[in-house]
């Protein structure tokens, strides 16, 4: 088979789940090969299509891909087991250098599925907490039986401050968690320097736009935020179209974009 | 070099380029047409230069062939994929000078933009284009403002004449057969036209905010969101993955990709039900901007190539080149809210 082919998918082996809530496990598969945080993966099963996923973890050989039960290609990978293999393709896109936030004030803004992308630079900055001057993960969700990545919330605690916060505690009175929107904590955030502060957002469109206006209101640069674009992708290789917004290729040049890029799509 | 052929002749050259190569060429078809009683120009296989339709400008592009409306890419089981195979013959196509300007534009996107196209590649890399001159301009051509009326990059030129066909050939590797078959050899000039009856004044100055005019809401009622204007654009490059299977319990089947329209429900649903671009209107904004604005933003010219099959093709009479002509009234809207 020709391996300039990117349209052939590649077998990989389903070595752990991790069962999140309901609908959002954690598929941890086998790869070889560089990849980086943000960058995303075709999901791709035959008879059911294929559905663009963002890599949220990274091990020697292993990546991780938290996916939501949303569609059909999605309900079909829950079928999955450990030791099953599913066809993957990728990785595509740009993903996050985190040489640019080395050294700074970091602010992590997530919301929902939107900690996936980012999860990988908070890994790296966790282990590596001496590599930035300081940072803070804001990270909401609706209810606490949303919360994604509890386990690792605990381990990041101990290297970086964490706000946790769900929109509303739905009946459960026993977590202690805080309650309101992220944009909520940001004018409480301090920083030695804010003009060389810098910033990642990601999650939902509404919740991207407030997040975004609450550090800029706050004296954030727009050059000094990122912000990460979930699209319709298809192709994943700048061919299909289905991506594009004025003269981007999501799936090429995104989905991580500096906001000063960013703040000018329309779809 | 330049020849001159008779009909019998000019067939001689067809049979032997059909030995290794697919002869494909705008065709007439009776009663296929968008309207009542129309017929419509289509590419097929030729064998023969009688079948080319030569006068008229065919309803839909040579692209199919190098983009199928429908293309495997793999089979597979369950765990397993096979890649499809390619034609085993190279392609003769025979198109005009705005549709060889296209190509580039489909080069851009599928061996440039990003990774290369294996699929598109392997046809490309054995494809051979054959100009057809011409005369004059037809209904809703305007190729002269978008600078593709001429074209010298063709690996030879055919026009019929009052007694037969002339040829510019640049292809060494043909030059003996040509000379074996033709009647004579002068120098040949493709015609190519300078003048056409619709204009289009695309302004500088245009931008995204062109986006909030009032303009495109005309077409949201108006257009019906068929897509026809994408699948008969020879610059349109879209598609959409679809998967087969042959039975509906074994897990045997197909991945195929399909042309894919901008213009057309479903184009942009998210997993999960969510979609944008609801409204005609903003489509219709979205491809616009694309064919005259944004593809040059990336790529330094336009996609647009001025081929007007848009034009000829839409069931509403909505006009490509007059929506091009209302922006610079738009941008003043635009700048004027401000
Ligand atoms: S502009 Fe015309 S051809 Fe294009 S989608 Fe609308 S109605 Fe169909
Ligand atoms: S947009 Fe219309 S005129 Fe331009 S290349 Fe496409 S079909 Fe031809
Ligand atoms: S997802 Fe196909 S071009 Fe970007």
């Amino acid at each position: 088979m020709n391996s300039n082919n990117e349209y052939i998918p590649f077998m990989s082996e389903i070595k752990e789940i991790i069962k999140h809530t309901e609908i959002e496990y954690t598929f941890r598969m086998t790869y070889d090969g560089e990849v980086k945080p943000g960058q995303f993966f075709e999901v791709s099963i035959p008879k059911f299509g294929e559905a663009p996923i963002s890599v949220s973890g990274i091990q020697e050989g292993l990546i991780d891909l938290t996916i939501r039960k949303v569609g059909k290609v999605t309900n079909e990978i829950f079928e999955h087991y450990v030791g099953d293999k599913i066809f993957l393709r990728g990785p595509y896109g740009n993903g996050f250098d985190v040489d640019i936030y080395k050294n700074k004030e970091l602010v992590v803004i997530a919301g929902g599925t939107g900690v996936s992308p980012v999860k990988g630079v908070i890994d790296y900055f966790s282990n590596n907490s001496k590599e930035v001057k300081n940072m803070t993960l804001i990270a909401g969700f609706k209810t606490p039986k949303d919360i994604l990545f509890r386990e690792d919330f605990k381990k990041w605690e101990e290297n970086i401050n964490i706000i946790l916060t769900v929109d509303s505690l739905d009946g459960d009175e026993e977590g202690t968690y805080s309650v309101g929107l992220v944009t909520k904590y940001i004018p409480d955030l301090k920083f030695e320097n804010i003009k060389e502060a810098v910033a990642i957002v990601v999650g939902p469109p509404a919740m991207m736009k407030f997040a975004t206006q609450g550090l800029l209101d706050i004296g954030f640069l727009e050059e000094n935020i990122w912000v990460s674009h979930e699209r319709k992708m298809c192709c994943g290789i700048g061919k299909c179209g289905h991506c594009k917004i004025d003269d981007v290729y999501v799936c090429l040049d995104g989905p991580v974009f500096n906001y000063v890029k960013g703040k000018t799509f329309i779809d | 070099m330049g020849f001159s052929f008779s009909k019998e002749g000019i067939n001689n050259v067809f049979k032997e380029w059909s030995k290794d190569y697919i002869i494909y060429a705008p065709k007439r078809i009776i009663g296929g047409g968008a309207f009542s009683d129309t017929d419509s120009i289509r590419y097929e296989k030729i064998d023969t230069v009688d079948e080319i339709e030569f006068n008229v400008k065919s309803t839909f592009s040579f692209k199919e062939i190098l983009l199928p409306i429908s293309q495997t890419l793999f089979f597979f089981t369950e765990d397993e994929v096979k890649e499809a195979d390619g034609p085993k013959k190279g392609a003769i196509i025979f198109l005009r000078s705005c549709d060889l300007h296209a190509v580039k534009r489909l080069d851009e996107i599928y061996l440039r933009n990003g990774f290369e196209d294996y699929y598109y590649k392997r046809i490309r890399e054995k494809g051979k284009f054959i100009l057809i001159g011409c005369k004059s301009a037809f209904e809703n051509c305007f190729c002269v403002d978008m600078n593709t009326n001429k074209i010298d990059a063709y690996d030879a030129s055919l026009e019929p004449t009052e007694n037969g066909y002339v040829m510019d050939n640049k292809c060494q590797d043909w030059e003996e057969l040509l000379l074996n078959n033709s009647l004579s050899q002068d120098e040949v000039n493709p015609s190519y036209v300078t003048e056409t009856k619709i204009h289009v004044n695309i302004p500088e100055g245009l931008s995204i905010d062109i986006a909030k005019s009032k303009m495109w809401d005309e077409y949201d009622s108006r257009c019906i969101n068929c897509g026809r204007c994408n699948f008969v654009c020879p610059t349109c490059t879209c598609f959409t993955m679809q998967d087969i299977f042959y039975t509906d319990n074994g897990k045997v089947g197909e991945r195929r990709r399909v042309h894919a329209s901008c213009m057309v429900d479903g184009y942009t649903d998210v997993a999960g039900g969510s979609s944008y671009r609801k409204n005609n209107g903003q489509r219709m904004r979205f491809k616009v901007l694309h064919k005259i604005y944004d593809y040059k933003k990336r790529f330094g010219y336009h996609m647009c190539v001025g081929c007007g099959r848009c034009d000829d093709i839409c069931p509403e009479y909505i006009s490509f080149s007059n929506c091009i002509n209302k922006l610079e009234d738009a941008i003043k809207e635009v700048n004027g809210n401000e």
